[in-house]
């Protein structure tokens, strides 16, 4: 199928082959809605997580908090929000890391009127720049 | 005879509700976005509904990946605010309007929307943040001021259903509510948006233009803005703006011609652009 929206920079869309490549992935980070998994995590979480049929890079992305490995292997946001919430961490300091900012630049960003749209609707603008 | 007499579309943040159970609404950064409600307020109890008909997402509470629903219609008694990780909202219990649900879902099922029904549902913010900002802080032990019927759509996997398709849903619900024989003052909330990017390298996005446009569109030109397309929401207001569809539900449950009596747009709330608009039947 033709995925017109590959060419957005710096944008993963949680798309149907996502979701299946990223299912336990996303199932072991909702399960963190619940404090009775969230303790199990704090308990163990090697064996917490082998509870789900995750895929090795994607356990190593969990033990990394590597948050935008996470979207990049089936992990949706909103899912992936909640091993976040379980670090502590709120959903706009979450954001300020997957754009590799500190949370204060990223806070001063958004109340400044947020990242503009000029220059980041294409791939094609972003190449060069990183 | 049950009448829409009127929709409403609004942000749904969850900081936004963070902000009122937590009452920090008066501080700088929070004032600006709840000024913005005040007249909504003052609207809401002068109009009075019998019952919300109330467009939402669920953000992965009600429904894990398990399951998707593209639009799944509240028919239960009453819906809990569900704990999302941080403990349930300190919301009253949402009840709703069974007799007239049941109608909905059998009149627009037959008009070929292949609704789900949800006889057990819990609510997360995306429901009742809009409550909560449209009727003012209302605690566990209150009642909403009147009865919900939520239709959740799935936005969060891609594809969302297009703005068009919901926007011809917003039609056949119109039927079907005003065919039900009961007098009943109903409104449709359209929630989501506006313009935010939650996720990767992007995040951050807010697009005022954009988003000025769409509301332009929603109350003059619904036809054409209807018919934005996917790609254009997700380039354009990013990856999350594209929960803007779900206003589409709302609109097409109006009049063609409507009144726009209260804007209210600002940036930021945490990541998102806020948007909210009334619209009245004339």
């Amino acid at each position: 199928m033709a995925k017109e929206y590959e060419d957005i920079p710096g944008t993963f869309v949680f798309d149907a082959d996502r979701s299946r490549e990223g299912y336990w992935l996303n199932q072991f980070c909702i399960s963190l809605r619940l404090e009775k998994n969230r303790q199990q995590l704090r308990d163990d979480p090697e064996a917490y997580m082998a509870k789900f049929a995750m895929t090795e890079a994607q356990k190593q992305a969990v033990r990394d908090r590597d948050w935008n490995r996470l979207l990049e292997l089936g992990g949706n946001i909103y899912y992936t929000s909640k091993l976040a919430a379980f670090d502590g961490i709120t959903f706009q300091d979450l954001a300020a890391k997957m754009t590799g900012m500190s949370r204060e630049d990223y806070r001063d960003m958004m109340l400044h009127g947020g990242r503009s749209i000029e220059g980041n609707r294409y791939k094609s603008e972003w190449e060069g720049k990183k | 005879m049950a009448k829409i007499t009127a929709g409403v579309g609004c942000s749904h943040v969850p900081a936004i509700g963070v902000a009122m159970d937590t009452g920090i609404t008066e501080q700088p950064y929070w004032q600006p976005v709840f000024k913005g409600f005040e007249f909504s307020r003052e609207w809401m109890k002068a109009n009075k509904p019998d019952v919300i008909f109330l467009v939402y997402n669920d953000h992965c509470t009600a429904f894990d990946a398990s399951c998707i629903p593209t639009f799944a219609l509240g028919c239960a008694a009453e819906f809990q605010p569900a704990d999302e990780g941080w403990g349930p909202r300190p919301v009253p219990v949402v009840k709703g309007h069974q007799r007239l649900a049941s109608h909905i879902a059998q009149s627009v099922i037959l008009d070929e929307f292949d609704l789900t029904i949800m006889n057990e549902m819990e609510v997360d913010h995306g429901l009742t943040v809009p409550l909560s900002v449209m009727f003012g802080e209302h605690g566990p032990d209150d009642e909403w001021p009147c009865q919900v019927i939520p239709l959740a759509v799935n936005v969060v996997q891609y594809p969302a259903p297009l703005g068009r398709r919901c926007y011809a849903l917003g039609k056949a619900i119109r039927k079907a509510i005003e065919s039900y024989p009961e007098d009943l003052n109903v409104m449709v909330f359209g929630t989501g948006g506006m313009s935010h990017q939650l996720q990767h390298e992007r995040a951050g996005l807010i697009n005022p233009d954009f988003d000025k446009r769409f509301l332009d569109l929603l109350t003059q030109d619904p036809e054409a803005g209807a018919n934005i397309s996917h790609v254009e929401y997700l380039r354009e207001s990013g990856s999350e703006g594209i929960e803007m569809v779900m206003w589409y539900v709302m609109r097409g449950a109006l009049n063609d011609d409507v009144r726009e009596v209260h804007r209210h747009y600002h940036v930021p709330a945490s990541n998102t652009a806020v948007g909210h608009i009334i619209l009245e039947n004339v």
